[in-house]
């Protein structure tokens, strides 16, 4: 039951979130609304993507919302079913790399000593190294990188920006009270972790999870569009590939090129909307000072309410 | 002093661990395609010159792991790179040293005046919070840096070359215009820049922007700044030498940071405008499987990005005293 109950509280404590904060709102409906296509992608792909059935370079009719290609496929057909493939390489890159980077910011900042300057070492120069290059290096000598190699090198060079943010938070609340006072009752490493250091730390993991996705569809699509992804399967990057390799744009075709662009662009700034928001709730001294403003120019009509507001007090009791 | 002693042994230790990266990769992929490419040089190339390609590459070598490393590290401190496949017989480095003044110009500058208007752009719209640019600019700039780079790069050459015909569509270039010093060939080189340079521009200037932004928001607060506007500084004065100039700090950090993210960027951009610099000669090597290139230009990049991270955190020494009197 009070699980249940927590879950309710956590699902209010959301809706709260949207309702105030604009950038969120939008962000969610975006992520949902793809998300829904990456998981059912028949439901909204008119036609097979990769049938060379209709008349090559047709333009805009309501037959083909986007055009066919100089191949002679839906372009929008292809839009949907590439959609799984970019979300689920950015969500699920930016799952892996923040569980890697709490592990190792966390472990540093707890651990502190030697442990702490070797991690804190090894987090600067992954991040210093440029990731790019780096990836375009390994992904050659595969030739076609699969889904989970992509994955898997994206990750190794996506946590370390987080790692190291992690780390700095976790190590100004290290030596709190209430961290002291779970060591004093002689509480297991595991629990005091688990329990007391990283709550307080969820709307920065959030946010870096957010950052890793949005790094890892730029990142993904780039190597697509360039080839290096495996160009046999149906994505935005591997369609940019495709246009680009026929020359969309010169021979009048460009919605062929463009549309996997300006999805990768929706779904990116959904991830970009959504770390904003995020990082106001983190730093309160981000948050929107509209408010402020109307209150200071009348102050006499609406008395300012001096003490908590709404949702500092259901903080409060919850 | 501490501090830059630190700051020179960081840059060392990244140096290192690039070289290592480089030399360990096409030791760990499975089937080392470097192999096929080797069989290609026999009889064409001189033996010392083979060798060290040999000892590049991990291939035919009969010497131990550390041994190679030893060879390999040495070779390449003393710039002895290899020999391009692709330009064959042309050393690597004289292949790099082509295309690199179009990069440094190209990218570099762009980088650059992005970093500085983002920055200054950032400080004016956390100065006049509340405002109608507050409203506007940072949500406009959250969204633009969810754009791919090589995206706009194809929506403006989509726009502005094929469409308007105002820029020249691809290169660093014209062909029909003998490369000499002249004015209509420097004013050429820029009109074919004028795209590129945009494209980096517009899609690097919302980090800063952000990140100064808050930067700002927290230095606002700060007694000193209320105690500046106490004293009836002019605004001006308070923005830039009192609030504007202890934000920067952070964003100096920040640039250090995300400079690899947006050199990366770049590559892609020079990708899609066939400019003749660093990053498309990279894609070049490798879809034309120039193993040696390919790594060289690899080690060129991030070499690079070290030294420029080097250099900003000078710039931080220089701007905060703090970090020159710290133990």
């Amino acid at each position: 039951m009070s699980a249940l109950r927590a879950l309710g509280r956590a699902l209010r404590g959301a809706g709260r979130f949207l309702r105030r904060d604009k950038k969120a709102l939008v962000g969610s409906i975006i992520l949902f609304v793809l998300l829904m296509i990456a998981i059912f992608p028949n439901l909204f792909t008119p036609d097979n993507p990769a049938a060379e059935i209709y008349t090559p370079g047709a333009g805009l009719s309501w037959a083909h919302p986007l055009g066919t290609t100089s191949f002679g496929q839906d372009v929008f057909s292809q839009l949907m079913a590439g959609t799984r493939q970019s979300v689920f390489i950015a969500l699920i890159v930016g799952l892996l790399s923040t569980v890697l980077s709490v592990v190792i910011g966390i472990t540093a900042a707890y651990s502190g000593g030697v442990v702490d300057d070797v991690l804190s070492l090894f987090t600067d120069v992954v991040l210093v190294i440029p990731t790019f290059p780096l990836i375009i290096v390994i992904t050659s000598y595969v030739k076609s990188a699969s889904f989970w190699l992509m994955v898997a090198v994206l990750v190794f060079t996506g946590w370390s920006y987080g790692a190291r943010q992690l780390r700095v938070q976790a190590l100004s609340l290290r030596n709190r009270d209430y961290l002291l006072a779970a060591k004093a009752r002689g509480e297991s490493t595991w629990y005091i972790v688990a329990v007391e250091l990283i709550p307080p730390m969820t709307s920065l993991i959030v946010a870096n999870f957010l950052g890793a996705a949005l790094y890892a569809i730029l990142a993904a699509s780039g190597l697509q569009f360039v080839g290096l992804g495996n160009i046999n399967t149906q994505s935005w990057g591997t369609m940019l590939y495709w246009a680009q390799n026929n020359e969309a744009l010169a021979t009048g075709l460009p919605l062929w090129a463009l549309a996997p662009g300006v999805a990768i662009a929706v779904l990116g700034s959904a991830f970009a909307l959504l770390n904003y928001a995020f990082d106001e709730v983190a730093n309160p001294a981000l948050r929107p000072v509209a408010g402020v403003a109307r209150r200071r120019r009348r102050p006499r009509a609406r008395p300012v309410k001096v003490g908590v507001s709404d949702a500092t007090l259901s903080e409060v009791s919850a | 002093m501490r501090y830059l002693v630190r700051r020179v042994g960081f840059l060392l230790v990244s140096l290192w661990a690039a070289l290592t990266v480089n030399f360990l990769i096409p030791r760990l992929m499975p089937g080392n395609p470097a192999e096929a490419m080797m069989a290609k040089f026999h009889g064409h190339v001189n033996p010392s010159a083979l060798k060290a390609l040999e000892v590049a590459f991990g291939v035919n070598t009969h010497e131990s792991l550390a041994a190679a490393y030893v060879a390999y590290i040495n070779n390449t401190l003393h710039g002895n790179l290899g020999i391009s496949t692709s330009y064959f017989p042309l050393p690597v480095r004289t292949v790099i040293l082509r295309a690199l003044p179009w990069s440094l110009g190209l990218v570099g500058v762009a980088t650059v005046l992005g970093f500085i208007i983002g920055t200054a752009i950032g400080a004016i719209v956390a100065w006049r919070r509340g405002g109608v640019m507050d409203a506007v600019v940072p949500p406009t700039f959250i969204v633009i840096s969810a754009f791919p780079y090589f995206w706009v790069g194809l929506l403006f050459i989509w726009l502005f070359a094929l469409t308007l015909n105002w820029f020249p569509l691809l290169g660093g270039y014209s062909e029909t215009v003998t490369p000499t010093l002249t004015w209509s060939f420097v004013g050429d080189i820029l009109m074919h820049a004028v795209l590129p340079a945009f494209t980096i521009l517009i899609t690097s200037i919302g980090g800063w922007i952000l990140t100064m932004r808050n930067n700002m928001i927290t230095v606002i607060a700060e007694d000193y700044v209320k105690m500046a506007r106490a004293k009836g500084l002019k605004e001006r004065r308070i923005l830039w030498h009192y609030a504007g100039r202890n934000a920067l700090l952070p964003n100096l950090t920040g640039f250090a940071m995300s400079l690899g993210f947006v050199i990366s960027g770049a590559i892609l951009v020079e990708y899609v405008f066939n400019y003749p610099g660093v990053g498309f000669m990279l894609l070049q090597a490798v879809q034309s499987e120039d193993y040696p290139l390919m790594q060289s230009l690899f080690l060129l990049i991030t070499m690079a990005v070290l030294l420029a991270i080097f250099l900003s955190d000078i710039a931080t020494a220089i701007l905060d005293p703090r970090t020159r009197s710290s133990t």
